[in-house]
C-alpha cells in the first residue's frame, strides 16, 4: 500500500476491484464504513456480487480478465471530458515527457516486438524503441502545454481512443449504463482536494496481464491526482500477515534485500554490479534516490559476512550466487525443473505448493523426483505427505522428507510488517507446544551444522564459512540481534555530513550509510526501525501527528523512515501547500521574505524529502528543489512506463484461455509477451466447447489460503466445511443442478468435487453476441484435512501462464466444465 | 473463560458482542467483569499481531502462570489503533490454532519408498538434513556458467516460503540460502 489501513476513512471515493475486502480483510471494512459515514461513495466491481458489493453505493459485474478494458474506458472518460487535475499532470508525472519517434501502437503490438520460436516462447520487446528524447544536456525533452503529439499525454489519449463504452461493455459485459455509473462518480476524485482510493488484491495480480492491470489504475490515480494524498494511492492489500516484511526482506529469486537486484552473471565485479543498477540522471532537480544504490549494497554485504567482508574481496560479491542474464528463476520455473528431474533438493518453508501453485497436479508429481524434501510447517500438509496423496503409490516414490514442527506465532519473539508497511513487534506469550521449535531457532541450528561441515571443507566452502551467523544469546536464537543487524551499525568510527557516530552504535537512518565499508545493514529499507532510541516497531503511542489524519507516527514504525503515505511530495502543489487544505499529509512552512522562501521547514508525515518546494510563493522556480517522484529516476510519476515487459501503456488482451474467438479491440487475442510451460503436465484450452465457462478463484472470510491454518480447526470448519462452486440460476438450470448437490468441475488439467451454490449473485454476461457464464471456486482445501479426502484444491484446476513481468500465475481467469455427478 | 462454539458464533458473526450480550436476556455485566479479573489474577498479558491477513490486527494473549503454561484466551487488543479491539472469524478462532491436537509436535521422517513416518529427534534430523544439503550442493555446484562467467550457485536445490516468518527469520533464512548458492528462492509473493 502506498497508504495504509486508517488512511481508508480519509476518501471520498473507494473503488474495490480486484478484492474483496470485506470478507477478505473483513477489519479494514471499518475505514471504508468510517468514509461512507463522511459521505464518501463506495463502488464495488466483481465478477460476483459479494459481501463487499453489498455495502456498495454502486456495484458494477465485469467477465473475468477484462479489467484493463473496464478501465481503460474510465482513462478514455477522464480525457474525453477533460476531468484529470491538469497541473499534477503536467508537472508531476512523465505526461509531458515527448517520445521517440521509433514508438507506435499496430494491430495489438506495440514497436519493437519480436515473435518468439513458438511453444512457451510467445515473444518478447526491444523496448528500446520506447525511449524518451533528450535535450542536450541529456534531460527527457517536456512540453508541459500537453499539446506536443508525441508528448506523452497525447499518446495515451490516442492509444485508449479505442476504448468506447460500446466496445468496452461487448468485451467486459458490464452495461454502458454501470460503466458510465462507475467513471462518472470515480472520475469526480481529479477535483482539487477530492480523493478517490483503489483497494485491490490477487483478483489484479493472477492474470497474464496482471501487472498491466495495476499499471491501469496507476494512470487513473496520476490523472486524478490521487497520489500521495490522503485518502488517496495504490493500496494492493496483501493477504498474508507478513507478505510485505517476507517480499521487503526478498525471499524472492531477482532481488537482494531492501529491492535490490539479483546479480547476473555480466555483472562480474561489485563495481560492474554498481553500475550497471545504479541510475544515473543529469536533471538537477532530480532527487535520483536510487543514485545511493552501492551505499545500500556493499551495507548490505557488510551484515551478510561482517568482518569477513571488506573492500580486498569486493565485501564478498563474488561469494553470493549470480543469475544468467536472460533466464528466469520464478515459482513456475522451479516446478518446471523439477518436474523434469532438474532439481534435487527442497526446501518448502512455511508454505503448502501442493495446494497453493497453479497447476498443482504438476506440482505434485514434480515432488516425486526430488531426492530429499524439507517441508517446515505447524500441521501435516499435503506437500510434506504428498507421498501418500491421491494417485501417489509410496512404495514408487524415492523422495526422502523431513517434516519439521514450527512453532506458532505467539510462542516466539519478532515483527511482522503489515499491507500498509507497518513494522510491528510481538512478544512471546506460551513457550513452543511439545517438541516444536521456532523457525528462527530452526534456521540458526541449521546454519551452525552447515558451517561445522564446512569447516572441514567442501565445494567452495567461503560463502557458509563467511557468513555472519552470530544471532544467539545464551545459545538461543535472538531476534533483537537480527532486528539490530537488518537496521545495521557503523563499524568504524565515522563522521557522516558533520555527525560524528561510534563504531558499534546503530545507523540512525538510511541517510547515514555508505559504501565504503563503514555501516553495516541488512536490509536499507529497515534502517530507522531499531535505532538507540530502541526498537520502534514495538512503540504503542496513540497520539496522532498534528494534521489529524489517522497517521499514529509513534505507533510501531512503517518503512521507509517512518513515512506513512509515500510519494507525499505530490500531495502539496509547486508551492509547497496542499491540495486538500483539510485533510493535509505535509505542507511547507518555512518563512517568506518578498515573495521567495527563506527557510525549510516541513510539517505533517515525514516528507518524501526535506527539499524546498518547486516554487516560490511568487511562482518563481527554485533550483534547490527537487521534483516530488524521488524513486524515479527523473523524479516523474510514469504514465508511461517504459520498461514493463509487455508495453509502455496498458492495452486489453484476453487471457490464456478465454471464452470469445476475437479480442474486440485489437488483432492480437492474447497478451502477446504471455509466460506459457508446456511440459506434458501443462495442458490448456481455449475457445473449447468441452470447458465453456469462465472460472475464477477467490477466499471466504473463514479460510485462510491453502486453509493449511484454518481447516485443522473445528470452529472455522463447521463454518464452512466443503469446497463448493457457485454459479448462476441461469447455468444451474442449463446443467440441471440443484442447489446443494456435488458436483464435477474440470479444465484441460484436472477435475474435482464440488458442492453446487446456486445464486443470484452470479448472472450471465453479455459479451459480443453471446452469453457467456461464469463460476467461482475457493481455493482453501485439500485432501488432508477434511479427514474425507474428498474436498481438493481448486489449484489443480488452474493455468499455466502468467504475468510476463511477474510469472505470477493466471488464478483468477480459466476455462472450465461443470456437470452433475 | 473456555469459549463455546456457539458464544463464538456469535461474538464472531455479523452482530457486534454488544449486540450478542444483549440477546441473552440477562444482565452479563457482572459475569464479564469478573472474567476479566481471572484473567488478569492467573495469567500472563501478552501482546501480539494476528497471524493470518496482512491488516495488522492487534491480539491479547492470556497465557495460564499455572497448570499447563498454555494460552487461555486470545482477543481483539482494543488499544490497537487499526483495529480497536475488534477481530475477524479467523482471528476470534486463534486460540484453536495455537491450542490444537492436530499439531505437530515432534520432526518426522519419511525414508524413500516408505507408506509411513517415523519420530525423529531434532539432533538426527538437522544433522541428515544438512549432510543431504551438503551433498547436493557440492556434487551440483557450478563456478562459471557456459559462457565462462562466474555464477557461483547451484541450481539443483530449491527453496519455497514464507510469507508466515517473523522479518528477522525472513532476513536469516535468506541470508543461509543465499550463502548455499541457491538461484530458486520463491514464495508466496509470486503466487
Amino acid at each position: 500500500m502506498t497508504n495504509h489501513w486508517i488512511d481508508i476513512k480519509n476518501s471520498d471515493c473507494i473503488l474495490i476491484m480486484g478484492s474483496n475486502a470485506a470478507e477478505n480483510h473483513p477489519v479494514s471494512f471499518k475505514y471504508v464504513t468510517k468514509a461512507m459515514e463522511k459521505g464518501a461513495s463506495l463502488i464495488s466491481v466483481d465478477p460476483r456480487f459479494t459481501r463487499t458489493s453489498s455495502k456498495a453505493d454502486i456495484y458494477a459485474p465485469l467477465r473475468s480478465g477484462t479489467d484493463i478494458a473496464f478501465l481503460g474506458g474510465m482513462i478514455k472518460y477522464i480525457l474525453d471530458n477533460n476531468l484529470y487535475n491538469k497541473e499534477y499532470t503536467a508537472e508531476y508525472t512523465n505526461a509531458s515527457f515527448i517520445v521517440n519517434k521509433d514508438y507506435h501502437f499496430k494491430e495489438g503490438l506495440f514497436s519493437g516486438y519480436q515473435k518468439g520460436e513458438g511453444g512457451t516462447d510467445l515473444g518478447k520487446y526491444d523496448k528500446s524503441k520506447w525511449a524518451f528524447e533528450m535535450d542536450e544536456n541529456g534531460v527527457p525533452k517536456k512540453d508541459k502545454s500537453l499539446e506536443h503529439p508525441r508528448c506523452v499525454f497525447r499518446l495515451l489519449k490516442d492509444h485508449f481512443e479505442r476504448y468506447t463504452l460500446e466496445t468496452v461493455s461487448k468485451i467486459t459485459g458490464t452495461s454502458k449504463e454501470d460503466l458510465l455509473r462507475v467513471y462518472k462518480t470515480y472520475s469526480a476524485t481529479g477535483t482539487a482536494g477530492q480523493a478517490g482510493t483503489i483497494m485491490y488484491a490477487m483478483g489484479w495480480t493472477q492474470h497474464t496481464v496482471g501487472t498491466q492491470n495495476i499499471r491501469t489504475m496507476a494512470i487513473i490515480q496520476l490523472l486524478l491526482g490521487n497520489m500521495g494524498v490522503a485518502g488517496g494511492g495504490v493500496n494492493a492489500l496483501r493477504g498474508e500477515s507478513n507478505v510485505q516484511g517476507s517480499t521487503d526482506h526478498c525471499l524472492l529469486w531477482h532481488i537482494w534485500p531492501g529491492y535490490l537486484k539479483t546479480p547476473r552473471a555480466s555483472n562480474n565485479s561489485l563495481d560492474a554490479y554498481n553500475k550497471k543498477w545504479t541510475p544515473q540522471s543529469s536533471d538537477p532537480l532530480s532527487a535520483n534516490w536510487w543514485q545511493n544504490y552501492p551505499k545500500y549494497s556493499v551495507s548490505m554485504l557488510k551484515s551478510f559476512f561482517g568482518d569477513k567482508a571488506d573492500a580486498s574481496n569486493q565485501f564478498g560479491y563474488n561469494w553470493l550466487p549470480k543469475v544468467d542474464d536472460d533466464k528466469v528463476y520464478s515459482w513456475f520455473d522451479i516446478f518446471d525443473e523439477m518436474y523434469k528431474e532438474n532439481i534435487k533438493g527442497f526446501f518448502a518453508w512455511g508454505q503448502n505448493p501442493a495446494c497453493s501453485g497453479s497447476n498443482a497436479s504438476k506440482v505434485r508429481e514434480a515432488m516425486a523426483n526430488l531426492d530429499w524434501m524439507v517441508n517446515v510447517n505447524l500441521f501435516d500438509n499435503e506437500t510434506g505427505s504428498f507421498w501418500k496423496g491421491p494417485d501417489m503409490d509410496p512404495s514408487q516414490i524415492k523422495t526422502e522428507v523431513f517434516m519439521l514442527p514450527a512453532s506458532a506465532f505467539v510462542e516466539k519473539e519478532g515483527s511482522i510488517t503489515n499491507s500498509g508497511r507497518w513494522m510491528q513487534w510481538r512478544y512471546q506469550g506460551p513457550k513452543p507446544l511439545g517438541n516444536s521449535r521456532p523457525d528462527g531457532e530452526i534456521i540458526m541450528e541449521l546454519g551452525e551444522r552447515l558451517k561445522n561441515q564446512y569447516m572441514n571443507g567442501g565445494v567452495f566452502p567461503e560463502p557458509i564459512v563467511n557468513l555472519k551467523w552470530d544471532y544467539h544469546t545464551n545459545g538461543v536464537y535472538d531476534p533483537h540481534k537480527v532486528a539490530k543487524e537488518i537496521n545495521g551499525y557503523f563499524t568504524k568510527n565515522v563522521t557522516v555530513n558533520g555527525k560524528s557516530f561510534k563504531k558499534g552504535t546503530l545507523v540512525p537512518s538510511f541517510a547515514n550509510l555508505q559504501d565504503d565499508g563503514s555501516t553495516s545493514s541488512g536490509n536499507w529499507l529497515y534502517c530507522n526501525s531499531y535505532t538507540e532510541n530502541g526498537n520502534m516497531a514495538a512503540r504503542r503511542s496513540k497520539k496522532d501527528a498534528p494534521n489529524k489524519i489517522g497517521l499514529y507516527p509513534e505507533f510501531a514504525w512503517c518503512w521507509p523512515v517512518n513515512r506513512r503515505i509515500i510519494y507525499n511530495r505530490a500531495s502539496v502543489d509547486p508551492k509547497g501547500q496542499p491540495w486538500d487544505k483539510k485533510q493535509w499529509v505535509i505542507r511547507f512552512a518555512g518563512k517568506e521574505e518578498g515573495g521567495k522562501w527563506t527557510s525549510k521547514k516541513w510539517e505533517g508525515d515525514v516528507p518524501d524529502g526535506g527539499w524546498y518546494p518547486l516554487e516560490n510563493p511568487d511562482g518563481t522556480r527554485r533550483d534547490d528543489s527537487k521534483h516530488p517522484f524521488i524513486m524515479r529516476k527523473h523524479g516523474f510519476a510514469q504514465i508511461f512506463g517504459p520498461g514493463r515487459a509487455d508495453g509502455p501503456f496498458p492495452e486489453h488482451y484476453e487471457p490464456l484461455e478465454c471464452p470469445i474467438d476475437e479480442n474486440y479491440l485489437n488483432d492480437q487475442k492474447v497478451n502477446p509477451t504471455a509466460a506459457v510451460y508446456s511440459s506434458k503436465a501443462d495442458s490448456w484450452a481455449s475457445c473449447d466447447p468441452r470447458y465453456p465457462f469462465v472460472g475464477t478463484t477467490y477466499r471466504v472470510s473463514e479460510h485462510w489460503q491453502t486453509g493449511l491454518m484454518t481447516r485443522p480447526q473445528p470452529w472455522l470448519m463447521e463454518m464452512q466445511p466443503q469446497m463448493f462452486v457457485e454459479m448462476s440460476e441461469e447455468l444451474a438450470e442449463l446443467r440441471g443442478i440443484n442447489n446443494g448437490e456435488r458436483v464435477k468441475v474440470s479444465s484441460a488439467r484436472a477435475s474435482l468435487e464440488a458442492t453446487a451454490i446456486v445464486t443470484k449473485r452470479f448472472k450471465p454476461f453479455n459479451i459480443g453476441d453471446g452469453v457467456v457464464h461464469q463460476v467461482g471456486i475457493p481455493w482453501h482445501y485439500g485432501w488432508r484435512w477434511p479427514e474425507s479426502g474428498k474436498e481438493e484444491s481448486a489449484n489443480l484446476l488452474t493455468p499455466p501462464s502468467g504475468d510476463p513481468n511477474t510469472r505470477i500465475p493466471e488464478t483468477k481467469a480459466f476455462m472450465v466444465n461443470v456437470e452433475k455427478l | 473463560m473456555k469459549l463455546t462454539r456457539r458464544r463464538f458464533m456469535q461474538v464472531s458473526g455479523a452482530a457486534a458482542a454488544g449486540l450478542a450480550a444483549a440477546n441473552l436476556g440477562f444482565d452479563v455485566t457482572k459475569a464479564r467483569a469478573h472474567t476479566q479479573m481471572l484473567k488478569t489474577k492467573y495469567a500472563k498479558e501478552t501482546t501480539s499481531i494476528c497471524c493470518y491477513c496482512a491488516v495488522g490486527c492487534g491480539l491479547l494473549v492470556h497465557t495460564s502462570k499455572k497448570g499447563d503454561g498454555r494460552v487461555m484466551n486470545v482477543e481483539g487488543d482494543p488499544d490497537h489503533v487499526i483495529n480497536r479491539g475488534t477481530l475477524c472469524s479467523k482471528g476470534s478462532a486463534v486460540t484453536q490454532l495455537v491450542e490444537n491436537e492436530n499439531r505437530l509436535t515432534t520432526p518426522m521422517y519419511r525414508a524413500p519408498y516408505s507408506k509411513e513416518w517415523q519420530q525423529v529427534s531434532w539432533d538426527w534430523a538437522l544433522n541428515l538434513i544438512a549432510v543431504r544439503a551438503k551433498n547436493t550442493r557440492d556434487k551440483t555446484f557450478t563456478r562459471k556458467n557456459d559462457k565462462g562467467q562466474v555464477v557461483n550457485r547451484t541450481t539443483q536445490i530449491a527453496s519455497v516460503g514464507s510469507a508466515a516468518l517473523d522479518n528477522e527469520e525472513c532476513w536469516i533464512y535468506q541470508a543461509l540460502m543465499r550463502s548455499l548458492g541457491l538461484t530458486y528462492i520463491e514464495h508466496q509473493a509470486r503466487i
